[in-house]
């Protein structure tokens, strides 16, 4: 047993730089998962941007950070899709049957899933500039944006794992991520919720998505957080401790 | 002898369906075991069992001497898996999947090794290549070279020879025949008889649940009725002795 757990460093490195690999070698897939967001960032400020009240002179602050979010959503069902592959094929029994820290099989993954997904971010905030995005915000929000942004991103993971654990086939893999989707389109992420009838704002404003939203909005804005911080915070956490939860069952049920 | 694997007694269900009544053998340390059954009668089964990928219901199985239930830490320090479905990385290249298993298998010289199992296997031109675009011969002999890193004691080989041709058949054949004779322990499953007996120093026959029959070739070919002997010139196949043995139990 001491054997195994003193590899866990050097098995995880193994794991990270092989899932590492896919990625580089596909990099397609990050074309796909920024090209769908950008689109819509392009749809909303150029097209129906105009006819929006969104009480901000510049839109696309406005717009980022829903957008961002959008972008993590649909990358995720990447990871569920490597994860998936990885059950189909051999490779998980040939890992299993060796003597490796087992649980960097997983983490691999949700490691790759973070770096994939930061790379995507990185890339609309690009996008983002050049379309006028631009921030007083400081050093110290910056990392509050990236801390909050990768904890929504293991969240997310965690129910990809779910899905990739436990899906029987590959349409039913990415299934899982329009429903995250869809929830940002009932959120502050494109209009404000004020202007919503009243169910649907009561729905769209104690829902993870808006609390997210608005807390990287103040951040990046410059603004007070206030209590918005604390309840993005509490769901990302929350949704990852049970997402994490299913998906060891799920795991646990495989092998 | 030492025995390599000792099974007495071995259940396995998958719900209502009863794939294991109790399977007793034992393989001798050294030697090269096959298991031999049709299609569905749990061959894939016994070996999932046996490194530790699956848990049975009841009864007991040893792997050079740690119980697969109790200590499958100790017991995947010291086999080896080639399982029925190619288990390599298409995206990978031949070389990278070799280091990343000599790395998983904390290997002092990654490089050393994967370069000498490239050269045997026939691979050090494909060595950079990626894996998905290698043929069905080739993913084979990578798969079993990937089982080899690190030299264990034990291989297990779950229908090697499944869907190659003749010639990448014999391939394979060569490369068990070297590791018998390197003194490796190898346990193979196969559904063709004729593989058994060009390799295995030990045959079981797997049916309904239970082996059936269990022996050398030689004690084997004692089950065919003597009559039948007399008639048939040549040396009885396998293939006959299977049906006769299951003919016989049929009857029962
Ligand atoms: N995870 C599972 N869930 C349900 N049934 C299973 C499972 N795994 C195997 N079986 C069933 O158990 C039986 C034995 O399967 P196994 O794969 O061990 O056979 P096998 O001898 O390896 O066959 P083959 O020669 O086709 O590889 C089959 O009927 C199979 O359908
Ligand atoms: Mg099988």
């Amino acid at each position: 047993m001491e054997t195994v757990k003193k590899h866990f460093f050097s098995d995880m490195s193994v794991m990270l730089g092989r899932s590492m690999r896919h990625i580089f070698r596909s990099v397609d897939t990050i074309i796909t998962v920024t090209i769908m967001p950008i689109g819509f960032m392009l749809l909303f400020v150029y097209v129906f941007g105009g006819a929006i009240q969104s009480g901000t002179d510049n839109y696309v602050n406005y717009l980022l950070p829903g957008i961002l979010l959008i972008a993590i959503a649909s990358g995720i069902s990447y990871t569920a899709y490597r994860l998936f592959m990885d059950m189909q094929g051999g490779i998980f029994e040939r890992f299993h049957s060796m003597p490796i820290t087992r649980s960097t099989i997983l983490w691999g993954h949700v490691l790759t899933s973070l770096i994939s997904n930061g790379i995507s971010v990185a890339v609309i905030i690009l996008v983002a500039l050049i379309m006028g995005f631009r921030s007083p915000a400081g050093l110290l929000a910056w990392f509050a944006v990236a801390g909050i942004l990768a904890l929504f991103t293991l969240a997310l993971t965690w129910i990809a794992a779910i899905a990739g654990l436990s899906a029987k086939t590959v349409d039913g893999v990415s299934a899982f991520s329009y429903p995250i989707i869809f929830l940002a389109f009932i959120s502050s992420a494109f209009v404000p919720t004020e202007s919503m009838p009243p169910a649907v704002r009561a729905f769209a404003e104690n829902q993870p998505v808006t609390a997210i939203v608005d807390a990287i909005r103040a951040l990046l804005s410059d603004q007070p957080v206030g209590n918005d911080i604390w309840i993005a915070l509490a769901w990302c956490i929350g949704i990852t401790i049970v997402a994490y939860i299913f998906a060891m069952r799920a795991y646990k049920k495989r092998v | 002898m030492e025995k390599a694997i000792q099974v007495k007694g071995l259940q396995k269900s998958f719900k209502q369906l009863h794939v294991l009544n109790g399977v007793d053998f034992e393989v001798e340390q050294g030697s090269v075991f096959a298991l031999l059954g049709s299609n569905g009668a749990g061959k894939t089964t016994i070996v999932k069992i046996l490194t530790t990928l699956l848990k049975q219901d009841g009864g007991t199985a040893v792997v050079n001497g740690f119980d697969v239930a109790l200590k499958p830490d100790n017991v995947r320090q010291s086999i080896s898996l080639t399982g029925q479905f190619a288990a390599v990385d298409e995206i990978l290249t031949g070389l990278e999947n070799l280091i990343m298993i000599a790395k998983l298998r904390h290997l002092k010289n990654p490089g050393v090794v994967t370069d000498n199992l490239l050269k045997r296997f026939g691979l050090t031109d494909a060595a950079d290549r990626r894996v998905s675009t290698y043929s069905g011969g080739m993913h084979r002999r990578l798969d079993i070279a990937m089982s080899l890193v690190g030299t264990p004691e034990l291989i297990f080989l779950d229908e090697p020879t499944n869907g190659l041709d003749p010639e990448a058949r014999i391939e394979v054949w060569k490369i068990v025949k070297e590791l018998a004779d390197s003194g490796t322990t190898v346990f193979l499953t196969t559904q063709y008889l004729e593989e058994a007996e060009q390799l295995a120093d030990q045959i079981a026959i797997l049916h309904k649940g239970r082996i059936i029959a269990n022996g050398t070739l030689a004690e084997l070919k004692k089950l065919i009725p003597p009559a039948k002997v007399e008639y048939v010139e040549k040396q009885p196949t396998l293939e006959e002795i299977f049906l006769a043995v299951i003919g016989k139990k049929e009857e029962k």
